[in-house]
């Protein structure tokens, strides 16, 4: 076992990108990412981490940076969020066509307006389209040991597309926990020979050109525009196999297993479920033990890969319970649920039956989600298995008193 | 700093719905979207360059004694029949023969 340090999530960020050895990270500060940012500086400051550190003129500059060093080769990482995250949007939807590995923390931030500067995820699920892997981490010591996974997955042959390991703003970011440390040799030995733009470059000892027009109306354009997107959808679907190997190697050597895609908390002997992403998941467990304790049948589904997003595997974990109570910490505006309720739903159309659902939205703009809230959803559930299914979502934090109903 | 000799790009290794790339000429010829095709009266044209300098696609051709467009790259813009000082670049609606 390597260093054991006590840090927030973003120093554990920043270690587990250090660990990472990237030869170029571009950031733009912006909160609650903006301690990520000055560990890495700090960090390249101090001669700890050797990679080129550019600092540029905004979050849309930072990723076509990247994109060209990534094309020339390097291993690169960059973190953002919230305003910053919506600014880089053009060149984000440009990196996974592309197929560039480059690995970016999300540290999740609601979205404006109205006004705000805390944590959410409303960033990250309204990008979630975009053709990224996402992955979201429930501790500080999953956030170190994620980004190094990240790199390992976006870089795996099969999958080449951009990484986003998301953890919370606020509780996750500034959250101080227990982080043990890998050695390096170890990870080293983990990530092997990086190989990053096999498949197109930027070099003037084989020329090519990169990104050429395709579509239109006529000729091949419509074709080739079809088989890349084609392509894309493919490596996706690699990525659900790929993001379980690497997680399973990395317990083999570091001794830490993680659910890859999602998590079987307490269903052995459940009724019903609570569904979560997410730091909440931890408060969600405690709960779910409470509960049990108090006799309670119910367990905890958690999502950690949203996209690609598991289906088999959230199957698997929903056919073992009779209702379930999904908990969003961001909002799907056009359908009135949270966005993770929406997966949910579509993928019982695969398992073949039908359960009693109900859409919780909580945690939204920096409010907690306490164990509390939890007891509630989890009642409320109950309810729900028993027939008296909520007809619109319910919104916790709603009262400025907890769980007020 | 030691320049590294890399190996020539091979594409045969890589799976072709993997990104878009070339590393040959795409078939995609621009000159398909043309709705109008500038026609350059030779009397007039004096060689200036002008059409040359202002050509989005820079597509105009040098000929003996006038400048011309490869049809097969102009879109049919018309900035350089805009910008001829010697009006010696008319559009001509492309027709099916």
């Amino acid at each position: 076992m390597g260093r054991v340090i006590v840090c927030d999530g973003n120093e554990a960020a920043a270690w587990g990108v250090t660990l990472a050895r990237p030869d170029i990270v571009a950031v733009y500060p912006i909160t609650p990412q903006s301690s990520l940012a000055e560990y890495i500086s700090q960090f390249v400051a101090d001669g700890i981490l050797k990679a080129e550190l550019i600092d540029v003129e905004g979050e849309h500059s930072v990723l076509s940076v990247l994109q060209g060093a990534a094309l020339a080769g390097a291993r690169t990482f960059t973190a953002s969020c919230g305003q910053g995250l919506a600014f880089m949007f053009e060149p984000y939807f440009r990196t996974p066509p592309l197929r560039l590995p480059i690995v970016m923390s999300i540290v999740t931030r609601d979205g404006i307006s109205p006004q705000c500067v805390w944590g959410g995820q409303q960033d990250a699920m309204t990008v979630k389209e975009a053709g990224w892997i996402h992955m979201y981490c429930e501790n500080a010591q999953e956030i170190l040991d994620t980004i190094i996974m990240g790199f390992k997955i976006a870089e795996h042959p099969k999958v080449m597309l951009p990484v986003n390991v998301n953890h919370d703003g606020n509780y996750l970011s500034y959250g101080v926990e227990r982080v043990e440390l890998p050695e390096q040799k170890d990870v080293d030995a983990f990530l092997g020979e990086k190989s990053i733009n096999w498949h197109a470059a930027l070099d003037p000892e084989r020329p090519m050109g990169v990104d050429p027009l395709t579509g239109g109306a006529g000729g091949a354009g419509p074709a080739l525009f079809v088989k890349y997107r084609k392509g894309l959808c493919k490596g996706m679907q690699n990525a659900l196999k790929v993001i379980e190997d690497v997680h399973q190697k990395w317990a083999e050597i570091f001794g830490r297993a993680y659910a890859a895609l999602v998590e079987e908390y307490c269903l052995e002997g459940a009724d019903y479920a609570i569904v979560t992403i997410g730091s909440m998941s931890g408060a969600g467990k405690d709960a779910v033990d409470l509960m049990r304790d108090r006799g309670e049948k119910v367990g905890l589904i958690k999502v950690k890969t949203f996209r690609p997003f598991p289906i088999k595997a959230m199957c698997m974990a929903l056919s073992k319970v009779k209702a379930v109570g999904v908990v969003d910490r961001s909002v799907s505006f056009g359908w009135n649920s949270g966005p993770l309720y929406q997966e949910v739903l579509s993928s019982m159309y695969f398992l073949n039956r039908r359960v009693p659902t109900v859409s919780f939205i909580g945690g939204l703009a920096g409010s907690d989600i306490t164990i509390e809230h939890f007891k509630f959803v989890i009642n409320i559930t109950a309810k729900a298995l028993a027939g008296n299914i909520p007809p619109e979502p319910i919104w916790l934090n709603e009262k400025c008193t907890l769980c007020g109903d | 700093m030691k320049q590294q000799a890399l190996p020539a790009f091979d594409p045969s290794g890589i799976p072709d719905d993997l990104c878009p790339i070339a590393t040959d000429h795409l078939e995609l010829r621009t000159g398909d979207w043309r709705a109008e095709r500038p026609v350059v009266d030779r009397d007039r044209c004096v060689k200036c360059a002008t059409c040359w300098v202002y050509c989005p696609t820079q597509c105009i051709i040098e000929k003996p004694t006038w400048f011309e467009a490869n049809l097969e790259i102009c879109k049919g813009c018309g900035i350089c029949s805009e910008e001829c000082p010697h009006h010696a670049i008319t559009m001509v609606e492309e027709r099916e023969e």
